[in-house]
């Protein structure tokens, strides 16, 4: 490669003995390594509060999107169960569901769900299944599937922006549409899907069921 | 000692680019260039982080006793990353999310080390850190076009996600709605694809300069910065 300035070599001083030399230089290593660590403490220290308070407002943010703050009025993130290994919801132990309530009786609950078997990896989603069974709505909040085709699961990549491929989620009511029944169009369900991308669609459809299945379930067991 | 700040520029931005000349850091660049957008933040975040690393070494580079340099510059560079991390994290919250992911793949970015090693050891803090800053808005140039045009090639649009970046901002729809897409230039194989054409680019127009001074005569020749 060529540079501007060329190579200095180390200075002509005596050469010091190997012990010496040795010793010298992992003291300085250990010297930078401190102040360095020292650094990046002190950084930590500055900032952690800041952090936690940001992701905190992140999640909330996200929950917003399938539960309105309007419909709740307790501190949601604070009314949280942590739940044993919950593999209806693909999650391992110490997974949470938030509990929504307005004026102390339950109106829904916000829970991660995870669909291990997408095109490409597992498809993190967050989703609130209010008091009757019915959903809030459904989240994708992290996935790997083939851009520009099976990403469509993340209304933020949608093409049709108007009408979202995860809005058809809002509001399904297992009254209306029997838990048997949700699954993609392929399986024999009533949810749509895209030509070209059938298994990240159901993926997110069958772990939509699971938790939702879950949810009825276990119920009155959540909310306490 | 002077130095010439075009210079050093213009070796960053072009003679010596990263991306098509130097070849370092090709993980990043063939990894995240599927849309401008993206191609542009990890060039933004890049730049940031070799600019602050090269001024860093090239402020202690005399107390850097030589046969220690590697793994001090490492962690030098390692510890800039995680306290510029945090403190995005911390105070531009909205910069982070965006940019956040990138931030902790720059470490492992060989392109950093190389020039802390090559420029910023021999050299004072305020070069040094034009040196860095220079290399990455050169490989911000190659990010954007390979971004660019693997967005257009394979979604047809341009700038999506820029509302990220710009509030407000929208994508803009280059080809015809019902344009199909075409998955191969999203998908790896492309990026290498892309990357080949953009390099035998440089290579031709850089040929022709130099056809076009030996014609000219020797007087107006640039000097030779060849590898």
């Amino acid at each position: 490669m060529n540079e501007h300035a060329t190579p200095e070599l180390p200075p002509a001083a005596p050469e010091p003995g190997p012990l010496r030399l040795s010793l010298s230089t992992a003291a300085v290593m250990a010297v930078f390594t401190l102040v360095f660590t020292g650094l990046m403490a002190g950084t930590y220290q500055a900032t952690h509060t800041r952090i936690e308070a940001s992701a905190e407002a992140e999640k909330l943010r996200l929950i917003n999107e399938v539960l309105p703050p309007a419909r709740y009025d307790n501190a949601l993130l604070r009314d949280v169960v942590r739940l044993d290994a919950a593999p209806e919801l693909g999650l391992p132990k110490g997974a949470s569901v938030w509990r929504a309530r307005r004026a102390g009786e339950p109106v829904a609950l916000v829970m991660e769900a995870v669909a291990p078997d997408g095109y490409a990896g597992s498809i993190r989603l967050v989703l609130a299944v209010l008091h009757d069974g019915s959903l809030g709505g459904v989240r994708v909040v992290e996935h790997k599937e083939t851009p520009g085709l099976g990403d469509y699961i993340d209304p933020l990549k949608d093409k049709v922006r108007d009408h979202p491929w995860i809005a058809q989620f809002t509001g399904l009511s297992p009254a209306r549409v029997a838990l048997a029944r949700w699954a993609v169009r392929k399986d024999g369900g009533d949810i749509a899907y895209r030509a070209g991308a059938t298994i990240s669609a159901r993926a997110v459809t069958q772990a939509v069921a699971r938790a939702a299945r879950f949810a009825q379930a276990e119920r009155d067991r959540l909310y306490q | 000692m002077h130095y010439n700040y075009r210079d050093i520029f213009w070796n960053g931005f072009w003679r010596q680019n990263t991306g098509l000349a130097q070849l370092l850091g090709m993980c990043p660049i063939l990894a995240v260039s599927t849309s401008f957008v993206n191609g542009v933040s990890l060039a933004l975040a890049t730049t940031l982080v070799m600019a602050m690393s090269n001024a860093a070494v090239a402020a202690l580079r005399n107390l850097i006793p030589y046969e220690i340099r590697i793994p001090v510059f490492i962690l030098i560079i390692a510890a800039l990353v995680t306290m510029l991390d945090l403190a995005m994290n911390a105070w531009l919250h909205e910069l982070y999310t965006v940019l956040g992911i990138f931030v902790p793949l720059i470490v492992t970015n060989c392109i950093v080390l190389a020039r802390v090693e090559a420029y910023a050891a021999k050299n004072p803090p305020l070069p040094s850190a034009v040196d860095g800053a220079a290399m990455g808005v050169g490989l911000m140039l190659v990010l954007a076009i390979l971004g660019g045009a693997r967005e257009i090639i394979g979604s047809g649009t341009l700038f999506a996600g820029i509302e990220m970046l710009i509030p407000g901002a929208r994508a803009i729809q280059v080809l015809p709605q019902d344009y199909p897409g075409f998955l191969f230039a999203i998908l790896p194989p492309g990026a290498f694809i892309a990357l080949a054409c953009l390099i035998a680019a440089k290579n031709w127009y850089e040929a022709r300069q130099k056809a076009a001074t030996t014609l000219s005569g020797p007087g107006c020749a640039p000097a030779s910065h060849g590898h």
